[in-house]
């Protein structure tokens, strides 16, 4: 099962052609996952390796039947590519860009939900998404965990990537990377939503760093509406108030956004919560009774 | 980026937002000279990014050229809440009848826009959220941005009286240009006020700009504070890398901000053992981990005199360990070339793809260069060591 993907996902490429997309198509068709095309304007008939590339979005759709799109272009394209897979009603755009400035994110969210939300948005500035043994979109490696019965949602890519290794034993059904800007389509609740639907999921792990408030957020929601076991864990409460810590959406605004503060409210929501990703970790490992 | 209010004012003018008219000073004769092609009363206010500076001392009317030029005197130099007072803001005394709020701002939750507004103007806006929420209007927007008619609807909300919401209405409008055009995530008038005539102007300003949208606004280089910047992370920003300079002793370099965050907290939860040592720095290298960018990183790092010991943790997803591992090594054959000490502690936590070929690597370098590299395989163990290590000083 998995949520969103899954062995049958037809992926394409946008900016297949650039040095990140052609690199990270080859790691996906390496992973297992099944790339039917690429998309880069003004290559049309090109190929990179055996993969069709075509012109635009909606000439690959109506060829391939692609049905999740990963996005490589570079930021200042990003907006203009993230429409067109929204326009050609695209169900799964993964944005792994980073550094799309916010008013085009924002744009693009508001197009995404006038064309009454038929394409759900990861990202952007994120790893992507992975059901493991099923498909890959995006640049989680494949390799450093095999499929079972966790479900994790995570902020941050290498601690998606430390998390999917530590359970590594374990497994997982999906992984995915919401990414680190202040405005994301898929949000900690849409996962912690689609997780408690899936009955191939059992558990779930669930990473937030300091920034906003969507771990608040998503503890009301697991409060009312998760049933399935939850492990938590926040990254950054050393962090100073005001800085940007890598993530354009980490930052502490005056007392708002806090590591200490999500914890706190995940912890009142019956989460447990790890003092560090191993430890966190190992509590999900003694819940599914392998630690 | 935050900006100083002077810069706030300019791009609120470039757009059509009324501001009073004034000019910048470095210097108190500055200052009297702008006073003086003003006229009349000025009121000389510090440029400091951080609230509270009319608590401070940092806001004073003058009444001539001569009393601008003590007020100026008195301001610059001034310490407010840590930050030093380099410039003042001179500009003509306005005449207020009313003081009300105003701003625009991302809403991360929303996946859009808030306008806020009220007629509560003047305090630290989380005071009046605290102490009178029916006097703050929160109205969402959308990208599509809000007009006249609109901007005035926004007004009514905030309670603005009668009498100021055409003229907040006009402005509220050509402010959302500005926030729009100018790639802000934040655009704050704290306080607009109505004067004595009726006319609505932005009295304060404060602008956030979204770093990420720079490369389409190439007049944004005029705003780099350099002077403020720790000259660390000014290099670390030449050099391409995710620097943050803190106040410890560990220098931290990891790839992913998430997984170089988390090394922060492992660290200080180590150094709880030591004596209190935490994180010198933060320090994100990106995915992949070639020889070139590590020896950027360590040397920035090591540039930092408070470092006393050197953490370097990776996780091998996309870049798998033994690349991260070579990464090290050249990069401490790169520093040992140009002739660099590395003087300090090194010790590296490598897992992920390939991490006993990279440790093996390590392992082999560490028996050829005694004491260049300890190796430990766990996050919280080598954050312990690393800990240990700087609290020694050693």
């Amino acid at each position: 099962m998995a949520i969103w993907l899954n062995d049958a996902s037809r992926i394409l490429v946008q900016g297949i052609t650039g040095s990140e997309g052609t690199k990270h198509t080859r790691r996906m068709v390496a992973a297992g996952s099944r790339i039917v095309a690429g998309v880069t304007p003004g290559k049309a008939g090109a190929e990179v390796d055996g993969i069709p590339v075509f012109g635009s979005v909606a000439d690959a759709v109506e060829e391939t039947g692609a049905n999740v799109s990963v996005v490589f272009v570079p930021p200042r394209f990003a907006k203009a590519a993230v429409i067109e897979a929204i326009d050609a009603r695209v169900p799964l755009c993964v944005v792994i860009t980073e550094g799309i400035p916010v008013h085009d994110t924002t744009a693009f969210w508001s197009d995404a939900c006038s064309a009454g939300n038929t394409t759900r948005i990861i990202g952007p500035n994120c790893p992507g998404i992975a059901s493991p043994g099923q498909s890959n979109a995006g640049i989680i490696p494949a390799d450093i965990t095999k499929p079972g019965r966790i479900g994790l949602v995570s902020k941050s890519g290498t601690l998606t990537y430390q998390m999917m290794y530590e359970l590594r034993d374990v497994g997982f059904s999906t992984c995915v990377g919401i990414g680190g800007d202040p405005v994301i389509g898929t949000t900690h609740i849409d996962c912690l939503e689609a997780f408690e639907a899936d009955p191939d999921t059992e558990a779930i792990v669930m990473i937030g760093e300091i920034g906003g408030d969507a771990e608040e957020r998503a503890a009301d929601y697991i409060r009312e509406h998760v049933t399935k076991p939850v492990v938590g864990y926040i990254a950054g409460f050393t962090a100073p108030v005001g800085k940007t810590m890598g993530h354009a959406g980490a930052i502490i605004s005056g007392s708002a956004g806090t590591a200490e503060a999500k914890k706190q409210a995940l912890e009142a929501a019956g989460v447990r919560v790890g003092k560090t990703p191993t430890e966190t970790a190992k509590l999900m490992a003694e819940l599914m009774g392998s630690g | 980026m935050d900006l100083f209010e002077y810069q706030a004012k300019e791009l609120f003018a470039s757009y059509g937002v009324p501001v009073p008219t004034g000019r910048v000073a470095t210097t108190p004769e500055e200052a009297r000279a702008i006073a003086a092609e003003l006229g009349g009363r000025v009121v000389v206010k510090a440029q400091v990014k951080v609230g509270g500076r009319g608590k401070a001392g940092g806001v004073k009317v003058a009444d001539d050229p001569d009393d601008a030029q003590a007020k100026a005197s008195d301001i610059l130099g001034m310490d407010i809440k840590g930050h030093t007072v380099h410039r003042v803001l001179v500009e003509q005394a306005s005449d207020i009848a009313e003081e009300y709020y105003f701003s625009f701002l991302l809403d991360r939750a929303g996946r859009s826009y808030l306008a806020m507004c009220s007629r509560e103007g003047g305090m630290e806006i989380e005071e009046v959220a605290a102490t009178k929420p029916e006097a703050l209007a929160r109205v969402a927007v959308d990208p599509g941005g809000v007009d006249v008619a609109r901007a005035g609807e926004i007004a009514a909300k905030g309670g603005l009286p009668e009498q100021a919401l055409d003229g907040a209405a006009d402005l509220i409008a050509t402010l959302w240009k500005a926030f729009d055009g100018s790639d802000a995530t934040l655009v704050e008038v704290n306080p607009l006020i109505l004067t004595g005539d009726g006319t609505v102007i932005a009295l304060d300003g404060k602008v956030t700009l979204d770093d990420n949208a720079e490369f389409r606004h190439p007049d944004w280089t005029a705003y780099a504070d350099v002077g403020a910047t720790d000259p660390l992370e000014q290099r670390a920003k030449a050099a391409d890398l995710n620097y943050v300079k803190l106040d410890g002793e560990v220098g931290i370099i990891g790839n992913g901000a998430g997984l170089v965050m988390s090394t922060l907290d492992v660290v200080a939860y180590a150094g709880e053992r030591y004596g209190g040592v935490g994180a010198a720095n933060f320090l994100d290298i990106g995915g992949g981990a070639s020889a070139d960018v590590m020896a950027a990183a360590l040397e920035i790092v090591l540039s930092d005199p408070a470092v006393r010991s050197v953490f370097v943790n990776v996780f091998g997803g996309i870049t798998a360990c033994d690349e991260v591992a070579m990464g090290i090594v050249s990069a401490l054959a790169l520093l040992a070339e140009r002739g660099e000490k590395v003087d300090r502690p090194l010790v590296v936590r490598l897992d992920g793809n390939n991490a006993e070929e990279g440790r093996r690597i390590l392992d082999n370098y560490a028996q050829t260069v005694p004491d260049s590299v300890r190796r430990v395989d766990t996050m919280d163990g080598a954050a312990d060591l690393a800990a240990h290590l700087a609290s020694k000083g050693a």
